[in-house]
Order: structure tokens, then sequence, then C-alpha cells
């Protein structure tokens, strides 16, 4: 087949002309620390617009698999590819995958010595080389939405934890992510807190932003999730929309894991 | 009392310590400007410059200072015929600097890699999960949280430094502290007493502000997490 009728086939089986391979796949995917096999066997792919929560007991590799979508952890064999490029080695070209790549980390990670906006500046402006006010501009815009853009001059340690993880959503968002990784946001968070958090990642999941995110916060994977993956011991054992996982769970181990965090 | 007038009066004391001053503060920022190099070599992706970065603290650190101010004399200058300076004096100076600055170096990196162990991973993930390079996330977040810090170890460094200082004798500075109470000890033994103490509590009296401030900065600027 030609490339061109390679296309116009592409056209036929996907008629708004969107790409036709998923937006982050995983194929084979196997890591190990030391002894322990963290990652066996991961098979995953996730489409652009789709919400994915993973979640599982601790321990069972979600947060590693998460990691592995930026590299920030290596695999030892597989292939992970995002928009259909394989996942660079270190150095530029991986620096310029992990900027269309957001990242919200468990703990927040904020730039301790830097005020909320230049928080959210500094990408656009060293990455993507955006003029000081179209970042500054940007960043407000970005900080408004998540509500704290009253906040702009302060450090990130005058903030209370729920506002922190905002802005950390925020700096993730001014790099415009193709897709955003969320490895456990609201794990670190006072409870009163939690909330302030999934109402930001719902509106992003509304809008149509492709997301993986790894959570315990069950209610938001059945009412945002488009697909719920379930991992144990490193390998993925169920994937299905959160009404067949949460009403219908097909293996012992997701039966258990549902009775033990669903009876209270 | 009269013995420290009759010393303070026949020696220009005050101008020695400025000597000592002088050595510390060029050799306090070439050891700094090295130091930097060093750590960023020590903490950079490139396992070669890690390696080489590595051997070099732990050659310095673990090397007598004497020895190495009398190589710069005996084996830079005599040997290796490399000079600042025609004028002996102002080639002493250099010299000695340059081996102060070059053991310093090494307690700088490590000052400021103990800095670096203050900075959460979680920075540096951060900082590259956003796309920004080694060399960014270097300057912009790792580095400027590491150096607030390490104040503190740093300080101590500035302190051994400026009391190291003294060693320039063995790089025949002929004009610094140590050369001057040989000297003294030497035409005046009935007064060793008052020889000692003013040396000692000059640098104490030098030191002590130094330590405050160095406290003081400290707490100051510690990165609230």
């Amino acid at each position: 087949m030609s490339e061109q009728q390679e296309q116009q086939a592409a056209k036929i089986a996907d008629p708004q002309g969107q790409d036709t391979h998923p937006l982050v796949e995983l194929t084979h995917v196997e890591k190990h620390f030391g002894h322990l096999h963290v990652l066996k066997d991961i098979n995953l792919a996730v489409n652009k617009g789709e919400v994915l929560v993973v979640v599982g007991p601790s321990g069972s590799g979600k947060s590693t698999m998460c990691r592995t979508i930026n590299r920030l952890e290596t695999i030892d064999s597989g292939d992970i590819r995002i928009d259909g490029k394989p996942l660079p080695q270190e150095g530029k070209e991986l620096a310029a995958l992990r900027a269309e790549v957001g990242m919200v980390f468990q703990s927040f990670n904020l730039f301790a010595n830097k005020t909320i906006l230049e928080n959210v500046t500094l990408a656009p402006i060293k990455v993507r080389h955006m003029p000081k006010d179209e970042a500054e501009n940007l960043a407000m815009d970005l900080l408004a939405r998540v509500g704290v853009d009253s906040q702009a001059e302060k450090m990130p340690a005058q903030l209370s934890g729920g506002q922190q993880q905002r802005v950390a959503i925020a700096r993730a968002l001014a790099m415009k992510p193709k897709v955003m990784l969320f490895d456990e946001p609201t794990s670190a968070l006072d409870p009163e807190m939690v909330n302030e958090v999934l109402d930001v990642m719902t509106e992003l999941a509304h809008e149509g932003m492709t997301m993986i995110c790894v959570t315990h916060e069950m209610g938001f994977a059945r009412n945002v999730a488009d697909r719920v993956v379930f991992m144990a011991d490193g390998k993925i054992l169920e994937s299905g929309t959160p009404d067949e996982f949460f009403e219908h769970p097909k293996t012992d181990r997701a039966k258990d894991f549902l009775s033990k965090i669903l009876t209270h | 009392m009269n013995a420290f007038a009759q010393l303070f009066s026949q020696y220009d004391i005050p101008g020695a310590f400025l000597v000592n001053i002088e050595l510390t503060l060029w050799s306090a920022l070439f050891s700094t400007i090295l130091g930097v190099m060093l750590l960023l070599m020590r903490i950079s992706p490139i396992s070669s410059l890690r390696r080489i970065a590595r051997g070099y603290v732990e050659l310095f650190k673990n090397m007598p200072l004497t020895i190495i101010m009398v190589f710069m004399v005996l084996g830079v200058y005599a040997q290796l015929k490399l000079s600042f300076s025609t004028t002996f004096a102002t080639n002493f100076f250099w010299l000695a600097i340059t081996g102060l600055s070059l053991y310093t170096a090494a307690f700088v990196c490590e000052s400021l890699r103990s800095g670096i162990n203050t900075v959460p991973i979680g920075q540096a993930e951060a900082a590259r999960a956003l796309g920004l390079n080694f060399w960014q996330a270097a300057t912009q977040v790792i580095l400027p949280q590491a150096i607030r810090g390490s104040v503190a170890p740093l300080g101590n460094t500035f302190i051994a430094l400026l009391k190291n200082s003294t060693v320039a004798a063995a790089a025949s500075v002929a004009t610094e502290t140590s050369t001057m109470m040989s000297e003294m000890i030497e035409y005046h033994a009935d007064l060793i007493v008052p020889i000692f103490l003013t040396f000692a509590f000059g640098y104490v009296i030098l030191i002590i502000p130094f330590g405050a401030l160095t406290t003081y900065l400290s707490n100051k600027l510690a990165v609230r997490r």
C-alpha cells in the first residue's frame, strides 16, 4: 500500500481524521528493582482524550508504571510510545518529550526557591522560550483557573497542600501537554483538601485532556474515568469501564481489593 | 602591656593580618568558582566527568596543605618554571593563592554536595518532568537551594581557609602572620607569651564575627519547605 492509500484507509477508519494510533502505548514493559519484579508484561494503550484511572493495592507497581511514561523510571525491556514515537534515551529529545507530558506528583514538588508565579512561568520561559510577559499572562490565567491567582507572589511553603497541588497542576498545564500523568495527587493531602484538587482534575477531564491518574480516590475513578485499570503485584489484572470494574470485577484479587476499600 | 606596645610599634601586625585576609579573599573567590564547577561535574549525567571530579576531590581533600604549598614553590615554580610575576613577592603571593584555591575547592565541592543532599529528589524530578535540561535544572532549581542549604558547612570551610592561609609561609609569602610570628620569636624570645596571644586573639577576633554571620545567614536563607 502506498503512503497515500494508507492515509486514505486511515481516514475511512477514522472519519474525523484523528490519529489512529493511541496517544500513549506500553507494550510488554518489564522492570525490576534489584530482585523485585515490579512491572510484569505491562500492555496498555491510552487514546487521545481518554481518562484512565489506575487503581490497586500499595506496591502493585502503579506509580512505577506512571513514572516510566516520561522516563523518570527506566524500563528493562518492552516499548513505550507517546503519540506513535518511541521514548527517547537521555538528552535533548527526552527533555523535549517530557515537555509534552505533564506530571503531577504526590508530594507536589513545587520549586521551593521560586514564587508561585515563577514556578508556573519557569518552564515556558526556559524550555519554550516564551517572552516573560506572555508567560506571566498565561500563568495568571492558569492560576485563576485552579483558583490560586491571589497567591501568585507567595512562596510554596506559605500555601496549603491543596493549594500547592493545584499550582503544580497549573505548572504542568503551562507547557500545554498532550497528556497529563497524576501520580497519587491527593495521597499527601489533608482530607478536607482532597476535593479541591479532584475538582480541578474533574474539570480538566471534562475539557478533554488525556489523563492517566494513579489514585486511591474511588469516587473519582467511578465518576470521571473512561476506563479503570486494576494492578496488583506488577501486573494489569483488569481493565474496563468503571461500571464493569466496580460492579462486576472478574478476578478474585480485584474482588478482594474492592471489598476492603468499599465496605466503609 | 608594654610588651604589646613594643611589638605593635616595631612590627606592622595589622598589615600582616591584611595579607592573610587578602590571601583568603582571593582563594575564597577562586575556590568557589572551581568548587561549583567540580560540583556540577559530580552531579552531571556524564559518568567520566563525575569520575574526574570525584578523583580531584579525593586527591586534594586528603593531601596535606603544606605539601601542596611546598609543591607550588618547588614543583610548579622551580621545576615547571611557571610563574605569575617577575617580582618575587607577587609571584609567591599568587602561587600561594593557587595552592590554597586548589585545596579549598575540594572542600567547597563537598560542602555544596552536602547542601545538594538537603534538596529533595522531587525537586529535580519536577524540573526534569517539565522538560528542563540538566544545566537549567541545576542553575534554576537545585543549586540555588543547595547553596542556601550549605551556608553553614561553606562558612566552616572559609574559616578553615583563613586559618590555612598561614600555611602560605610554606610558599614563601614573607609578609603574612605566621612568618612574622616566627621572626618575632627569633628576635624577642623573652616575649613569647605576648606574641602568641597577639596572633591567637587576632584570629579569634577575625573569625568570631564571621562565624556569627554564617549562623545568621544559614537561618535567614534556609529554604522553607
